[in-house]
């Protein structure tokens, strides 16, 4: 069984300018992960999959998980009254998180925790597909599209998935909220004109 | 009077030319489900012919889309269970199952032995209930009706065992966060002794009307053909991936409930077609009924639910109705849920159809900040494009019967 600490010094001995980051697990009988830059996804991907000590070829799980802006808390006592109320007010930007599980077959060790991040929650919301090296990942990548938003660029189909076409907003995203009820008496009205045209 | 015309050698080739390619050129999409027969549910395929040879694919998933995992947001991890039954409704006990570990996992809690018994009997159980089911109807979708049958009255015998250990026949809702809802009732493990007495005459004649049958080898031997490569590559997990000759199978290679006191085979495939995963599932199904004897023969005394974890699982009724600390623990638990610590968990268990996961984030409390199901079903379809591409439309029915999915996991 590799930890990730292993896996993160040999992708870097490998590639020394990957941006590659350790993410801890609170949970004890639970794996750490890595925060893999966006720019260096795929290259890293590759590499975690064909490196013949790590032969990830198997990738499990793919999923999004948001994170919305929260305000930083700094711990008690660290500073003045006065400065404490001004950090809480400082929000940390959200961003939408996508992580990937990937095991091994050949080797049977896993999961390995992958994880990539969007700048923010509106407008930057792109990051790479890993759909060229594990074919597993497009259905996955697809529904982390639909119910997040989040694009992946080099993707061969993004598209809904669950959701039907017609369908407006992201519905796992925390914000999201219903549409009144006047607005969904025919959810499937552009469909049906669409089919009737 | 006649005339004659000449016609040049030229003229006829370049005209039969321009006919074959019309021929050609003209390509139909017919639409297969989402209510179809051979569907198993509502998966809806677009297919695209030439003639009768399939040339595109597009599986439409989503029709039975309930937004569980949203749902999952919204409530105790306890309050979910009854959700992880509508999951693979086919064997819905190893959903719970499966679900519970998870959250186990996450707590880093132990169940006792005799939990983990009862807990193994319920999951071969529910393989039994899902590859009844699927090997029926798989003869069915090839056109042979008997065997359908023969497995729908075992699979039946199992939903009364399912309702004398539950209260329920479908949805069985048995487990909860660190242990099952109650010890299996008086007589019960005699009682699924005499059933698997009973289902294996069955079995060896399910075997005896089909395995060599000569028209079921004509229509499934060659007939959608899964190489290793592409199985690991598109995610194919379970009975599927076994198939195609890749041995991976959780309850060995990474034992969860017990599953390493016990002794069994995993029977893999040489070729990935059809045929194989028939095969396949015969013998698994022998393998579970091994299982579960082995797993009653062996069944341990004591708890059916770990009592050290008091904020996680609910106290015996007797002691809450006398013992002020057991009312308030009980009070506690019901309305706040089980007390998992901060953290994340991805949990993988053998289901019948293949490894169900749970990815569960959690900011402590009783309720999940994320939980992902993922769902064998969903990525196994996922290689439905590519491997309906080239198979002729008759072929379509006899590979989604030995994909064997079900679409309430697929959509979620």
């Amino acid at each position: 069984m590799i930890s990730a600490e292993q896996i993160r010094e040999h992708v870097l001995h490998a590639r020394p300018d990957a941006g590659l980051e350790l993410i801890s697990n609170l949970c004890p009988s639970c794996q750490d992960s890595l925060l893999v830059a966006a720019e260096d996804a795929v290259e890293v991907a590759r590499l975690l999959r064909d490196d013949p000590e790590l032969r990830l070829d198997y990738c499990s799980n793919v999923t999004g998980v948001d994170w919305p802006e929260r305000p930083v808390r700094t711990p008690p006592g660290s500073a003045p009254a006065g400065q404490r109320m001004r950090a809480e007010v400082a929000a940390r930007p959200g961003c939408f998180e996508v992580v990937y599980h990937l095991f091994s077959m050949s080797l049977k060790h896993g999961p390995v925790v992958l994880r990539m991040r969007t700048e923010n929650r509106s407008d930057r919301v792109r990051l790479p597909s890993l759909t060229p090296i594990w074919h597993s990942a497009e259905f996955q990548e697809r529904e982390v599209f639909d119910l997040y938003g989040i694009r992946f660029d080099g993707h061969p189909d993004l598209r809904r998935l669950l959701m039907w076409e017609e369908f407006e907003g992201h519905p796992m995203r925390k914000d999201y909220l219903p549409p009144a009820e006047d607005d969904v008496r025919e959810p499937f009205a552009a469909a049906r004109n669409r089919m009737v045209q | 009077m006649s005339r004659e015309s000449q016609i040049s050698i030229g003229d006829v080739v370049q005209r039969t030319a321009q006919f074959e390619e019309e021929l050609h050129g003209e390509r139909m999409t017919i639409n297969i489900g989402p209510s179809h027969p051979a569907t198993h549910g509502v998966l809806r395929l677009k297919v695209e012919l030439d003639g009768e040879v399939v040339t595109r694919c597009e599986p439409v998933v989503g029709y039975l889309h309930r937004g569980d995992e949203k749902i999952a947001e919204n409530m105790t991890y306890n309050q979910f269970i009854p959700y992880t039954d509508r999951l693979d409704y086919i064997g819905p006990i190893h959903n719970n199952v499966t679900f519970s570990l998870a959250a186990e996992k996450l707590a880093s809690l132990e169940v006792p032995p005799r939990c983990q018994a009862i807990r193994v009997i319920c999951c071969e159980l529910a393989r039994l209930q899902s590859h009844l089911l699927g090997l029926g109807v798989y003869g069915m979708d090839t056109g042979a009706m008997t065997v359908f049958m023969y497995t729908f009255t075992e699979r039946e015998k199992i939903y009364s065992l399912m309702e004398m250990l539950t209260g329920a026949r479908f949805t069985t809702s048995y487990t909860r966060i660190g242990g099952v809802a109650r010890d299996v009732p008086e007589g019960w493990l005699g009682k699924v002794l005499a059933f698997l007495d009973g289902l294996e005459p069955v079995v060896e004649e399910i075997d005896q009307m089909l395995t060599r049958n000569r028209i079921f080898c004509d229509r499934t031997i060659g007939c959608g053909v899964i190489s290793r490569e592409d199985a690991i590559s598109y995610g194919l997990t379970g009975p599927n991936l076994r198939a195609s000759g890749v041995a991976l199978d959780l309850r060995r290679d990474r034992p969860y409930s017990g599953y390493e006191r016990y002794e069994f085979d995993v029977p893999i495939g040489s070729r990935g077609d059809c045929y194989d995963r028939w095969l396949v599932r015969m013998e698994e199904v022998r393998q579970s009924i091994s299982i579960i004897r082995q797993a009653v023969e062996k069944m341990p005394e004591g708890l059916w639910y770990n009592d050290e974890a008091r904020k996680i699982y609910v106290p015996p009724k007797s002691k809450v109705l006398t013992s002020m600390e057991e009312l308030i623990q009980n009070f506690m638990l019901v309305t706040e849920g089980p007390q998992l610590p901060e953290g994340e968990v991805y949990f993988e268990a053998e289901n019948p159809k293949g490894l169900l996961g749970f990815y569960i984030v959690s900011k402590g409390g009783g309720v999940p900040y994320r939980l992902k199901i993922r769902s064998p079903s969903f990525c196994n379809l996922s290689i439905l494009p590519k491997l309906l591409k080239g198979v002729m439309v008759a072929d379509i029915p006899v590979i989604l019967g030995s994909l064997d999915f079900v679409l309430g996991e697929c959509d979620r």
